[in-house]
């Protein structure tokens, strides 16, 4: 009988003295890209499909204090994050840009296929889910239809210590993106200036991100990095204050400012527009004084996963 | 007020419609998002009679299988970017109901008053509910894309969508928009 794979792997293992355990790993690196992949587009279906409990409970109390067209729209949105996690489809049509934080740490041994496992996840997922197809090519207008392309899925690295892998997905619907805004404000405008730019943008954003909306502030740094520091804000639970004590009472006041406004859900009046405020600082060149501000739909999806150096995957939302 | 109106209809129930009310469609509602839009007034092409059907800005997600599709989510998408369309739509082709989520502006209210028609918001991003409402009866346009494509749905009991836009020139959704500006502006918060 001609010798197979089984033959060649037991030989090595016997007489090149490797140890069971090393096997074990290079089996486990084997399978690792088809496990992470797998993963990855679980995680996505949860992201989709299960409302962060935290969104839920703050949507649930702002119900209780409004009335007529404004309950109505929030009772809309309970009613379907439940039928969306009961019957596990997307709770909204637009299942967003696949967009993903990640922390690796240094010495996490699967990090060379975290970025195939993404790009393979996100395809499983946009075939089982279904996701809507998001990825459309800026110069022909076709979409790609499975949620791959030039830099998507979006993906934001960290380098961190230690030998484990934290993935976060958080799917960023279309409308809330397009509200998205930056000034390169004088610093003479100061923190002043920037708390009436977020609250000009808010405003002039209207029912457009379909509010109530979570409204992450980035202030400092340089044009790019403010907008990273107001879009990683969003990661944060609702009701999560700065670590900073006058940073967390901004952030209070800003969000006591849009509720004044009386937008309201979907920006047909009421007393939510905003379910909270994120801000998050940087140092700033002395000549700039950048103030990004990114938002959140009701729809705030995210979910985790940590994956330890043996390759095991929780989920840790 | 609450309507509760078969497609297609006529001016008399339009006039009747204010903002504020509430309406729930049955009949033909047909998706058409930024593309459609500009293929649907640059062209000549009209795969189905827009001035009988009610036009929802969505792009729902479906899944074929087996040769036939099946709707999975069908919210409503931001109607403001259709706003750039909208008057010439309305005017070409005589539409009655347009529905979305956020509101439209200013000359979509114009062509509102002098066509007669109204625009109505349906709670943004309550996708699985909406497609428990539509039921998936045809496509066309589909090299558009699936976001995209003119997607036909017979409605039923489609709602509650909030008039927004009604015939005699009342936009609610400037209304609270202007309100919110001024009440921004009195704290000196702007």
């Amino acid at each position: 009988m001609p010798p197979n794979i089984i033959h060649i792997l037991i030989y090595i293992i016997n007489y090149q003295k490797i140890s069971g355990q090393m096997f074990l790993k290079f089996m486990t690196y084997l399978n690792m890209e088809e496990k992470l992949s797998n993963a990855i587009a679980d995680l996505m279906l949860r992201a989709e499909t299960d409302l962060p409990i935290d969104v839920e409970n703050a949507l649930k109390e702002a119900a209780k204090t409004e009335e007529g067209i404004a309950k109505l729209q929030l009772m809309n949105i309970l009613k379907n994050i439940e039928i969306s996690r009961n019957e596990l489809r997307p709770m909204c049509q637009d299942t967003g840009t696949p967009t993903f934080f990640i922390e690796v740490g240094a010495d996490f041994p699967y990090r060379k296929i975290i970025k195939d496992a993404i790009i393979n996840g996100v395809k499983k997922a946009t075939d089982k889910i279904p996701l809507r197809p998001n990825a459309v090519d800026i110069l022909t207008g076709k979409n790609s239809g499975d949620n791959t392309g030039k830099h998507v899925p979006f993906i934001h690295w960290k380098i961190v210590e230690g030998n484990e892998c934290i993935i976060t997905a958080m799917p960023k619907g279309g409308g809330s993106e397009n509200v998205s805004a930056l000034k390169m404000m004088n610093p003479g405008d100061g923190i002043e200036g920037a708390k009436k730019f977020v609250l000009f943008s808010v405003i002039d954003a209207g029912g457009k991100p379909c509010p109530p909306t979570v409204v992450g502030v980035g202030i400092g740094g340089g044009a790019d990095i403010a907008m990273e520091l107001a879009k990683e804000s969003l990661l944060r639970k609702v009701g999560e204050r700065n670590e900073d004590e006058e940073i967390a009472s901004m952030e209070e006041e800003l969000l006591d400012e849009i509720n004044s406004t009386g937008i309201g859900p979907m920006g047909l009046g009421g007393k939510t527009t905003a379910l909270d405020v994120h801000i998050e600082i940087a140092h700033r060149h002395p000549a700039s004084f950048p103030v990004a501000v990114a938002m959140q739909c009701w729809a705030n999806r995210r979910k985790t996963i940590k994956i330890d150096e043996e390759g095991r995957i929780w989920n840790i939302d | 007020m609450e309507y509760r109106l078969s497609l297609p209809v006529d001016d008399e129930e339009i006039l009747k419609i204010k903002a504020g009310d509430i309406i729930y469609l049955n009949g033909k509602v047909a998706t058409l998002r930024d593309e459609g839009h500009k293929r649907a007034i640059e062209g000549t092409e009209q795969p189905i009679n827009f001035s009988e059907v009610a036009v929802y800005h969505c792009g729902p997600i479906v899944k074929k299988e087996e040769n036939e599709w099946h709707i999975i989510a069908a919210g409503p998408t931001t109607s403001m970017r259709m706003e750039m369309f909208e008057y010439d739509f309305i005017k070409k082709f005589n539409t009655k109901i347009i529905i979305g989520k956020g509101g439209m502006g200013k000359r979509t209210a114009e062509a509102c008053k002098k066509f007669k028609a109204v625009y109505a918001a349906f709670t943004g991003g309550a996708a699985v509910l909406a497609a428990k409402l539509l039921h998936l009866k045809d496509v066309f346009w589909l090299d558009l894309g699936m976001p995209e494509g003119l997607w036909l749905f017979e409605a039923e009991q489609f709602g509650p969508l909030v008039v927004t836009i009604d015939a005699h020139g009342n936009n609610l959704t400037e209304d609270i928009k202007n309100r919110a500006q001024k009440i921004a502006k009195e704290k000196g918060l702007v």
